[in-house]
């Protein structure tokens, strides 16, 4: 039972709930870090360790925290963590770190962190938190890694810097500039939405189905 | 169970507010000083490894450098520039003979201020190498001024006299002029703008052709302890 509900957490963050795709949180990192996959991995990375450390701390001190107070200690954890998420990324992956630019102390702004401190962590135990964490966490790495994948393929002609095409492959080079983001996520969020709405659609069949039969 | 009815109905009193942030906020420093301390030597590191893997594209044939500054009318050597004071390498090679300079330069380009390193030998007038250091130039198209070989290459022996003129891709007829990019006309001509400006800015400075600083030996120590 312990272990179910703990991987009850994890999977609703990586689909049914997931931060990108269903809860629409954290576009700005969405459609500016996702013009190649190495990005996206750097940003899905960073955005992992700041939310899993967060959420573990806020869980583990939640009784302590004074309600009216809660919201600047959230954010005094976070910007902490985000802080050495950026020296770290800037001591080990300077590359990365400079295409990532002012997004990676933009993470401390992401809803998608505070949100997860005011309604999970901050009312939950630490195991669970932590798991509900890293189900988000890999929920966006996922959704910013697919939206990476097609526009650095389309973008570029590459995937992780690899080159995929001949010479002869023209790069949309829209798809790299902001405006790709936007239309990848579009096609993305559609689908998304479509698969659930036929979802939907077949549970409702099943449950008349079974009225019907009774 | 009672005390925490009492707690739940009673607003917790000012101070113990002000002391929860105090404390978080004091946690909170101790760590960004710790994760500050515990990666600056990497990172300065990696920056003096960036600027001296940099230099030694720009000027083809160098494997010692040092720091010059412009003080008191004369071009000297420095262990630690001042901040904000213009700072050119000079370039050297294994028997510690001038080769040239390394001289960063910036200015705006198409998205915003381009940085670059590019190597100047002043005995031939010519610029040798140029080395985009920072720029947010649109990719695919003004990210080819450091992403084009061709375009890149053709700094390896450029004249500076009069002055550098970026010309149409093909046109290329004297010393001093270098194929635009198609597609990045801007962002090429900022590029030699660039160089233009810091060129002017410095030639009065410079020693006559000859004279240049020599290496400093215990510069060069220090270099090679840092490799």
């Amino acid at each position: 039972m312990k272990k179910n509900e703990s991987y009850e957490e994890f999977i609703k963050g990586v689909w049914r709930d997931n931060p990108v795709f269903a809860q629409v949180l954290g576009m700005c990192p969405m459609l500016a870090v996702t013009n190649s996959a190495i990005n996206a991995v750097a940003m899905g990375m960073a955005t992992l360790f700041v939310l899993v450390g967060s959420s573990f701390l806020v869980s583990s001190f939640r009784n302590w925290i004074p309600k009216q107070v809660r919201i600047s200690c959230f954010i005094i954890i976070i910007a902490t963590f985000v802080t050495i998420a950026d020296y770290t990324l800037l001591a080990l992956v300077p590359k990365v770190h400079k295409e990532l630019g002012a997004f990676i102390p933009l993470i401390v702004a992401n809803c998608l962190i505070l949100g997860r401190q005011e309604a999970f962590a901050s009312r939950y135990p630490t195991r669970l938190a932590v798991m509900d964490a890293i189900g988000m966490a890999v929920g966006f790495l996922v959704a910013l890694l697919s939206l990476g994948i097609v526009r650095e393929i389309l973008g570029d002609g590459a995937l992780f810097g690899v080159k995929l095409f001949s010479e002869n492959f023209e790069p949309w080079v829209i798809m790299i500039l902001p405006p790709g983001g936007f239309l990848t996520l579009g096609v993305i969020l559609l689908f998304f939405n479509w698969f659930k709405f036929k979802k939907d659609e077949f549970l409702e069949d099943v449950a008349e189905a079974e009225r019907s039969g009774s | 169970m009672t005390t925490d009815t009492i707690k739940q109905a009673a607003p917790p009193s000012s101070l113990r507010l002000v002391l929860t942030l105090a404390i978080a906020g004091l946690i909170s420093g101790i760590a960004i000083i710790g994760i500050y301390e515990s990666t600056l030597p990497t990172i300065t590191a990696n920056k003096a490894r960036e600027l001296r893997e940099a230099v030694f594209k720009v000027l083809p044939g160098v494997s010692q450098m040092q720091a010059l500054v412009y003080r008191d009318g004369e071009l000297i050597t420095v262990e630690k520039p001042d901040k904000d004071e213009p700072v050119i390498y000079g370039g050297y090679d294994e028997a510690h003979e001038f080769v040239g300079y390394a001289m960063p330069a910036a200015g705006p380009g198409f998205q915003d201020t381009i940085a670059i390193l590019y190597g100047y030998k002043p005995g031939e007038k010519q610029v040798v190498g140029m080395e985009v250091l920072e720029s947010r130039e649109t990719p695919g198209l003004g990210d080819k001024i450091y992403k084009d070989a061709v375009w890149v290459g053709g700094f390896s022996a450029l004249s500076v006299e009069p002055e550098i003129v970026a010309v149409k891709k093909g046109t290329k007829s004297k010393p001093n002029e270098i194929d635009a990019i198609t597609g990045a006309t801007i962002s090429s001509k900022a590029v030699v703008r660039i160089i233009n400006e810091a060129h002017t800015a410095w030639t009065g400075k410079l020693p006559p052709a000859g004279s240049e600083p020599p290496l400093r030996e215990t510069e060069t120590a220090s270099t090679e302890a840092g490799q």
